[in-house]
């Protein structure tokens, strides 16, 4: 993807988010959780665990993974892929920092695949 | 009589002679220190853990006021000293003080060189060197927002890891290409910045400061190039320089430093000079390891005991810094006649390079993976020749002689002086002596014989190889499940270093034991959250970042992501009005299900969460609270309708039930506790399969504990009799309390009392009355904190942000 067709939309500023934790963006496409790990990367992936579709916005950060509070997948937040033995990947969202503020993309690709 | 000893300084290393004089040589002298400083004699390594917030000040005092007046010491404290008169035997101080001596120690250590750039006065510029430094560093954080460090050594590098703790934006400036380039070749130095970098701190290297900016208070910092940048606080750590002008003034002879000989004389044979202002053998220390070596061999010296000499040391240093292993030791400075081995793994982020003068080992920089590093400083400091060694020489001792060396011949293959126990200072010599001496077979053995192992625990796996290696067949390894793969330490491990090394904090848990991943993960995080809670109820605040989201959100998740909320009923009683509530809670909020749970509750079940606060809202105000249904803690205490009502009730189980759920609500433990009460021995209210069950008699009370009726079922067995309510609530405060604290991380009651024993639970809740008002007394104190209802805090506001979306994006929006 490169960045010309993305359309980048403000959705609120860094310091919002806890520190190793997470906050929901609502959109057309379902839930977004915006994940600030403990380094301030900021990181953005559909609210729904690949395993049985647990909002991962809820799981315990660490470093850059999330622990899912439904049975405990851990995702990686850079690729949004089940680690371990298990096997399964969530959509990942373009995010990006400007400043403070978090900026993420829904390209229209996202958008269809959600349907 | 008694001769006159002064000593001007009273750092480290004056304090570790004073210690080997009064073990000793009691009351042979008389004893006057002068300090700069006004306080007492504390661990200046451990600044470092003070300005992070791991440790307070009191955890870091070597010796207090009382171990002074102990041994009759006169301690004069915030009295430097102006001159020593060599002729009449005296020092005069700075308060006018004149103290005679007959023999005099100098340790007046050394002082930070700050850069006499433009600005380098200004208020807010300070170096790293004492808890005044510390205590300024603390002040900028708690008002300021950017901090600047100047010099990206060890000490700047710890300064910038800590301001960055305290939740400042820290920026490191460094003269030189890359960061501790004494002792890393340039593409460590760069591995390193990527980590510091990783971190949030920023690093500049090539960064010539050309003035620090600002009229009172420092404002930021200018560079050579014109950049500039913000700052609230400027650390210079560049170096330090030995104080040796109060000895050169009295004709003493100096160098860089105060000249000492192998016995730690100076030029005047009645004054010794120790520590950082000393220089010998052409060398200046400023590590703690040969300032103690110093210090025994000057108190060797005053006691007239001619065998002790000070040959020089090599030194080792570690830099602390979470989830960063560095670790150097020798000399490692480019010479002529020198030769490197260097491995580098930049996938694994290991880097490893030794320094070979001649046919030996002279010095050693690991990064990565500092596994091997006693090792490597070993062979420093036996100075023998490596000879065939060498072709593996950097794949470490593992793979010396071609096999995998086992743990217990690594440990073998040490020497005798090689440090086993960093906090405490035991070598192996001194732990195979004890285990030969006192006849020791155990870990606990030694730990209690020499304290090896007995703080951290980071050695433990040594020591025991130790065991091993000198008991061989006859030792029994005990073996440890670790918390989880971010460590090797299991859960007692953890528990006792929080417990005697003080720790009050997560970060300094995983900094002290050397935890393997830079925050944690899912396993180890709750459990150290609960145990530093157990453990310092009034000090540490609670992690909700590192808590599973049902006790975070006081409600439990559902597979949809919706919740479930159960008020407390107490003892299963409810009444009309509470009912009520509960039905136009129901109403209210859409509520799809109500049902009455297995403890004689009711659950509200498919709550969404952005309804969790009305629904609490509404719930409190009937004067209802949280049923704590998602706790590692006290759930449910269910009863049976008792003597009130029942024709064969023998007590009041009911209000005995409602009693023990008032008092114990709260706390957090190990894992879910449930409690129930029956009135007679028929057992209505199935006390004999709970956690912890009452099962009233005629008589009295029969206290049960340890049942299970889950994934295992387990009936309960009987803890104690007892005769009246009141002993029946205590006992239970009590195992609840002993368990708290004894019980490892989502262990329930009945695994616990299979791990330590029936017995040993009995001889400390029930035989021993004293140990049983401690235990009580120490869960009371815990419920003054713990007994706050989680709904009605949230209901109020706090961290309102778990219940609203950061943003909501309108379709039209994203259809762009």
């Amino acid at each position: 993807m490169t960045t010309h067709d993305v359309d980048w939309i403000d959705v609120g500023r860094i310091v919002d988010i806890p520190l190793r934790g997470s906050r929901v963006v609502a959109s057309p496409i379902g839930d977004i959780a915006v994940f600030r790990a403990a380094d301030d990367a900021v990181f953005a992936l559909r609210d729904r665990c690949p395993h049985k579709g647990g909002p991962l916005s809820q799981g315990i950060v660490h470093e850059h993974s999330v622990t899912c509070p439904l049975h405990n997948w851990v995702i990686s937040l850079a690729s949004g892929e089940a680690t371990g033995a298990d096997r399964g990947c969530t959509p990942k969202i373009p995010v990006r920092l400007d400043g403070d503020r978090v900026m993420i993309a829904l390209p229209e690709t996202m958008a269809e695949a959600a349907e | 009589m008694a001769q006159k000893l002064v000593i001007i300084g009273n750092g480290m290393a004056p304090g570790r002679a004073l210690e080997t004089l009064v073990a000793r040589a009691p009351g042979q002298f008389d004893i006057t220190i002068f300090n700069a400083e006004p306080r007492v004699n504390y661990d200046r390594i451990m600044l470092s853990p003070v300005l992070s917030g791991e440790k307070s000040f009191e955890d870091i005092v070597i010796h207090d006021d009382a171990w002074y007046r102990r041994h009759g010491i006169t301690l004069l404290k915030g009295c430097p000293v102006t001159a020593i008169d060599r002729a009449a035997k005296t020092v005069t101080g700075a308060d006018g003080t004149i103290a005679p001596y007959d023999k005099l120690i100098v340790a007046t250590g050394s002082s930070p060189i700050i850069i006499p750039i433009p600005g380098h006065t200004l208020a807010g510029v300070v170096a790293y060197r004492d808890l005044d430094d510390v205590d300024a560093m603390l002040k900028a954080a708690a008002i300021g927002r950017h901090a600047v460090v100047i010099g990206g050594g060890l000490l700047g590098l710890e300064a910038a890891a800590g301001l960055k703790l305290r939740g400042m934006q820290v920026t490191v400036l460094h003269l030189m290409p890359t960061l501790m380039e004494r002792q890393l070749d340039p593409a460590a130095g760069h591995l390193l910045e990527q980590a510091m970098q990783k971190r949030g701190i920023d690093v500049i290297c090539r960064a010539n400061t050309h003035a620090i900016l600002g009229d009172t208070h420092v404002t930021g910092v200018r560079l050579d190039d014109g950049r500039e940048i913000l700052a609230d606080i400027v650390v210079m750590a560049v170096g330090i320089r030995p104080n040796a002008g109060l000895a050169k003034a009295s004709g003493i002879e100096v160098n860089r430093g105060i000249l000492v000989d192998d016995r730690m004389h100076t030029s005047d044979p009645d004054i010794l000079a120790l520590g950082e202002c000393a220089e010998h053998g052409g060398t200046c220390y400023g590590l703690v390891a040969p300032l103690y070596e110093m210090a025994k061999v000057a108190a060797a010296t005053l006691i007239g005991d001619a065998s002790a000499a000070y040959r020089g040391s090599v030194t080792a240093t570690k830099l602390k810094v979470t989830g960063i292993d560095l670790f150097s030791a020798g000399d490692f400075a480019d010479r002529k006649g020198r030769e490197e081995i260097v491995l580098r793994d930049p996938a694994r982020g290991v880097y490893k390079r030794l320094v070979i003068e001649g046919e030996r080992l002279v010095g050693a920089v690991l990064y990565g993976d500092t596994g091997d590093g006693a090792w490597f400083f070993d062979l420093i400091k036996g100075d023998k020749p490596i000879g065939s060694l060498r072709d593996m020489l950097i794949f470490g001792p593992a793979f010396q002689g071609g096999a995998v060396l086992p743990p217990t011949a690594a440990v073998a293959a040490l020497s005798d002086d090689t440090e086993i126990c960093g906090c405490n200072g035991v070598c192996k010599g001194d732990i195979l002596a004890a285990i030969a001496d006192k006849g020791l077979t155990t870990l606990a053995g030694v730990r209690a014989h020499t304290k090896a192992s007995a703080s951290c625990g980071t050695c433990t796996g040594k020591v025991e190889a130790l065991l091993a290696h000198a008991l061989g067949g006859a030792y029994e390894k005990r073996t440890v499940e670790p918390v989880c793969l971010c460590t090797d330490l299991g859960h007692d491990d953890v528990r006792r270093a929080i417990r005697e090394g003080k720790l009050k904090s997560t970060h300094a848990v995983m900094q002290a034991l050397s935890w393997k991943s830079s925050c944690g993960c899912a396993k180890c995080r709750p459990a150290i959250n609960y145990y530093l809670l157990c453990q310092w109820p009034d000090e540490y605040r609670d992690d909700s970042r590192s808590r599973f989201v049902n006790e975070r959100l006081h409600a439990n998740i559902q597979k949809d992501g919706t919740y479930s909320v159960v008020p407390r009923l107490w003892g299963g009683v409810t009444s009309p009005k509470e009912l009520r509530a509960i039905a136009d809670v129901a109403d209210k909020f859409n509520i799809p299900t109500v049902k009455v749970t297995g403890g004689q509750r009711i659950d509200l079940l498919g709550v969404r969460k952005e309804d969790l606060p009305g629904v609490w809202a509404d719930l409190n105000a009937a004067g209802m609270v949280s049923g704590h249904a998602y706790a590692k803690g006290l759930r449910t205490v269910k009863t049976c309708v008792g003597s009130e009502w029942c024709r064969f009730g023998t007590q009041d189980s009911t209000g005995l039930g409602i009693k023990l759920e008032r008092y114990l609500w709260g706390s957090w433990s190990p894992a879910k506790v449930k409690l129930a009460v029956s009135g007679c021995p028929r057992n209505c209210a199935e006390a004999t399969c709970k956690d912890i069950g009452v099962v009233c008699v005629e008589s009295g009370f029969e206290i049960h504990y340890a049942g299970a009726a889950g994934l295992h079922i387990q009936g309960t067995i009987v803890l104690a009799k007892v005769a009246t309510e009141d002993e029946c609530v205590e006992v239970i405060a009590a195992l609840l309390q002993l368990y708290r604290e004894d019980g490892r991380y989502l262990e329930r009651i009945y695994k616990w009392m299979a791990r330590v024993g029936h017995e040993g639970v009995v001889a400390k809740v029930v035989d021993d009355v004293e140990g049983r008002k401690a235990l009580v007394q120490r869960f009371e104190f815990s419920q003054v904190f713990a007994q706050v209802d989680p709904w009605a805090e949230r209901v109020a506001g706090l961290d309102a942000h778990e219940f609203a979306p950061l943003a909501v994006i309108p379709f039209s929006e994203a259809a762009e």
